[in-house]
């Protein structure tokens, strides 16, 4: 069992663009679920359409990298306002439901071969990173960096772009969070009837809070597509449900959580993923092979997740007072 | 500490009616004008009033048997839920269609028989929750503090002085779910004032409230009439009905079935027997033989 | 009849979340054929008493004695077989089913006693008596205490408990509710209640408790209570004096 190469693996994953766009995704469920009280299971069709945004925006419009953001974002919007308008009003378990449907039809209308043309259907879209890669103000050969955290100008760019996107949406949801509208969302989590009764309009501050928080989960979508292409098989319910574990493990009601907990999933998931085999090729793992063995972390992530919210809803940073599944 | 004295009785506002004080009797100032509501649940006419009016800057009470109507009544008045009939007109303005949150703005405000406060904020941030002139609340301008500090120093003063008021001030930084019973009615209170109402609609103010407590909330609510709001309540405590009450009005199946001033009102025989008993200034220790008077 | 009181209740000590207690060495005694009342403030720890009498909620430390036998942290099923008879403030009738049922339901453990009992408690709610298969949700507030009331009574319990038998109530139903509750006491079944409506408990209890922060503050009987300033200025009020 070479360590060396297991725990390198795993550093590095803690700076990678999936992790990021985990930490986005995360943060705009932070929003939804942890200061609105919205239950959203179709996280990953918000990644979805930010994602597939982006890239046809690029290839079928001709669009530069960062107008093609901004379509991501307005489709987004557009597709919050379309799930809000008739679940809002009802209650919570309904809008869990409707958001898991509208999740599955967005994947498979990507995935249809009616739309192959625009979609790239079950194969997907590459080839549209010309401007992106333009655009780097970085140049240099070969890989720089130290240790495990090496790239090149390419992979770094992507980084950077990632960074100042966390950055910027952390000081976004900061600033709102500590505000008076935070203030009355956080009253509406906990009963809409008293903050209808003091005179807010209760439904148009959920549509704005399912609205920030899908422009966050769009824009987790595009970075994960960012690096290389863009396939309808990465947006299916097991994403959302990852995204929910992160969020889960970091804190759900904080600002940070949701970042940390995108982090330690993704160390967790490259050490499982490096471990697992090397534990199966010594034969500690039974008769399994190597590949049942990476497969096997999916497991113990599921299990991770019912006991997360069991024995400790409010996460790392969560205060347990504030958010509780046990009455 | 020494015996305490009894409450003295406050001064009835008098001469709010036109006419015999019979139900749906005008008043000479109505803040609220109910007409031809109705509303069924199931099979159940739940509401049934054919007119009412409110009479401003008094405290009406409204009291009935359970299943009267009288939560629904206020939930239809109130915007929380739709009337199949009817119209009603508050400070001159008609209220059917509106939702329940611009009824609020516009100087309506309730509670609830539940207490609904806010648990998981302090004390203060509930009440500063109450305020309607904060800008800060609108999503653009909560971006950019320096639009909304000053506002939010005035309405923390506000809130406080309230607080002090009902003597909550050393708790605005405890969360509301640390607080008694009876504080956090006091809480939904004073929350309520801060949108300056000028109606207000308490459900059940005293219900699971230790009776000496009472004595404070009733303080509140006269003083309410003193700074020139309306109060109607709904309440099964008779004693508290008799003592501040300027109006009463019965409520049974859906109907009102009587009007007037607390004592008249009280001694209906109707009234009696559908609602008050006839044992209500009698002790029941006497009434089941356990003590000899 | 020997002096063992049927409930007694020793430096009791209990609460919900951990780390906060509710009942901080609260004591009290039952004697046979007492009506024993609890009032006091809200949060003061009343309906928590009664709880740990019926294992609802963890007693962490005190005793709790059922006729001189230790029944401290004992289940509710196991307390309903040794005679304990527990009326809570909601949810108290099972709604599906019909007033016969529910009084069946009362007395799961020894369906033998069923015929007698129901007569017994009949005699009692006289009312309910040609309205057996009604279904129990399509009662009003105060036809359900009274059901639920019958249900606790069909175990014949050694002692009955009655956790704001008026909350909800209208004046009448309430002034009926305390009569009838001093009725089944009369018949010879040791009763505890806890109330919020102080005033009335007090006029038709033996004894009563005043609970403030999870211990008895004051006890007497039920008049001496009635009376006492004290009581009066912090729990009573002055008003409907």
């Amino acid at each position: 069992m070479d360590w060396l190469i297991i725990l390198s693996n795993t550093a590095g994953s803690m700076l990678s663009p999936i992790t990021m766009a985990f930490a986005l995704a995360a943060l705009g469920l932070a929003v939804h679920f942890g200061f609105a009280g919205l239950l959203n299971f179709g996280v990953a069709g918000f990644m979805a359409i930010g994602a597939y945004g982006y890239v046809i925006s690029i290839l079928t419009f001709g669009f530069p990298w960062w107008a093609a953001i901004l379509v991501s974002i307005g489709a987004s919007i557009i597709f919050a306002i379309i799930l809000g308008i008739p679940t809002l009003r009802l209650r919570g378990d309904y809008l869990a439901i409707v958001t898991i449907a509208a999740a599955e039809i967005v994947r498979l209308l990507f995935l249809t071969t009616a739309f192959t043309p625009v979609t790239g259907s079950a194969l997907g879209l590459s080839g549209y990173h010309n401007s992106f890669r333009g655009a780097n103000p970085f140049e240099w050969d070969g890989k720089r960096g130290f240790g495990p955290w090496t790239y090149t100008a390419t992979e770094f760019w992507v980084l950077v772009i990632g960074l100042i996107m966390i950055t910027v949406s952390l000081l976004f949801v900061w600033r709102l969070v500590k505000s008076p509208w935070g203030r009355v969302i956080k009253g509406i989590r906990e009963d809409e009837d008293a903050v209808r009764a003091l005179g807010k309009n209760v439904f148009a501050y959920k549509m704005q809070a399912l609205i920030i928080g899908g422009i966050l989960g769009a824009l987790g979508g595009v970075m994960m597509v960012l690096p290389s292409s863009v396939l309808p098989a990465s947006f299916v319910t097991a994403l959302t449900f990852f995204v929910w574990t992160a969020l889960l493990l970091g804190g759900a009601a904080t600002v940070f959580g949701p970042v940390l907990g995108a982090v330690l999933f993704w160390i967790l998931q490259a050490f499982l993923a490096n471990l697992l085999p090397a534990l199966s090729d010594i034969g500690l793992l039974g008769g399994i092979n190597n590949q049942q063995a990476a497969i096997m972390r999916f497991i113990l992530i599921g299990a991770g997740l019912m006991l997360l919210v069991i024995y400790r809803p409010q996460g790392i940073l969560g205060d347990k007072k504030e958010l509780t599944f046990v009455k | 500490m020494s015996s305490k004295e009894p409450l003295s009785t406050p001064e009835k506002t008098t001469g709010l009616h036109i006419g015999e004080a019979l139900p749906g009797v005008k008043k000479v100032d109505p803040i609220l004008i109910v007409d031809k509501v109705s509303k069924d649940f199931g099979g159940l006419r739940a509401v049934d009033v054919d007119h009412l009016e409110i009479p401003r800057n008094a405290i009406t009470a409204l009291i009935g048997p359970n299943g009267a109507g009288k939560t629904t009544l206020f939930n239809l008045l109130t915007g929380f839920d739709k009337p199949d009939t009817g119209t009603w007109e508050f400070d001159g303005s008609k209220l059917a269609g509106i939702p329940a949150f611009k009824v609020a703005q516009l100087g309506e405000v309730r509670t609830f028989q539940l207490t609904k406060a806010l648990s998981l904020l302090t004390v203060l941030e509930n009440m500063k929750l109450g305020a309607k002139e904060q800008k800060g609340e609108k999503l653009l301008y909560s971006l950019v503090p320096a639009l909304w500090k000053k506002q939010e120093k005035l309405i923390e003063q506000k809130a406080l002085e309230i607080l002090s008021r009902f003597k909550l001030a050393e708790k605005k930084d405890d969360f509301a779910a640390s607080l008694s019973g009876g504080q956090r009615k006091l809480l939904e209170m004073a929350r309520a004032l801060m949108i300056d109402p000028t109606l207000v609609m308490l459900d059940e103010p005293m219900a699971g409230v230790n009776p000496a407590l009472t004595e404070s909330l009733l303080e509140h609510i006269l003083n309410l009439k003193d700074q020139g709001l309306t109060v109607l309540f709904i309440e099964h405590d008779m004693h508290m009905v008799r003592h501040i009450a300027d109006w009463v009005v019965v409520m049974a199946e859906g109907k009102v079935v009587a009007e007037g001033p607390p004592d008249k009102v009280m001694k209906e025989q109707a009234v009696v027997d559908a609602y008050l008993g006839s044992h209500q200034d009698v002790d029941l220790g006497v009434v089941t033989g356990r003590i000899k008077k | 009849m020997n002096d063992t009181p049927v409930v007694q209740i020793t430096d009791l000590v209990a609460g919900y979340l951990p780390g906060v207690n509710i009942l901080n060495g609260a004591n009290l005694v039952a004697n046979q054929g007492e009506l024993i009342g609890i009032i006091g403030p809200n949060g003061a720890g009343k309906s928590t008493l009664l709880k740990s009498i019926f294992g609802q909620v963890k007693v962490r430390s005190g005793l709790v004695k059922l006729n001189g036998e230790d029944i401290t942290n004992l289940k509710a099923e196991k307390l309903v077989s040794r005679g304990v008879g527990y009326v809570p403030q909601n949810n108290n009738v099972f709604p599906s089913l019909t007033i016969e049922e529910n009084f069946q339901m009362g007395v799961y453990q020894k369906p033998a006693l069923f015929a007698e009992r129901l007569e017994f408690v009949i005699s009692l709610f006289v009312e309910l008596k040609d309205r057996l298969k009604q279904r129990a949700g399509s009662l009003s507030g105060g036809e359900r205490q009274m059901v639920a009331m019958g249900r606790a009574l069909m175990m014949d319990p050694k002692v009955l408990l009655l956790d704001e038998p008026s909350a909800g109530l209208s004046p009448v139903r309430q002034d009926e509710a305390f009569i009838r509750v001093s009725e089944i006491n009369k018949a010879g079944v040791t009763t505890i209640m806890v109330e919020q409506n102080a005033r009335r408990c007090l006029q038709i209890a033996d004894r009563g408790y005043v609970l403030d922060q999870g211990k008895d503050a004051y006890t007497g009987t039920g008049r001496e209570l009635l009376n006492d300033p004290k009581v009066i200025g912090l729990y009573l009020g002055t008003l409907g004096a």
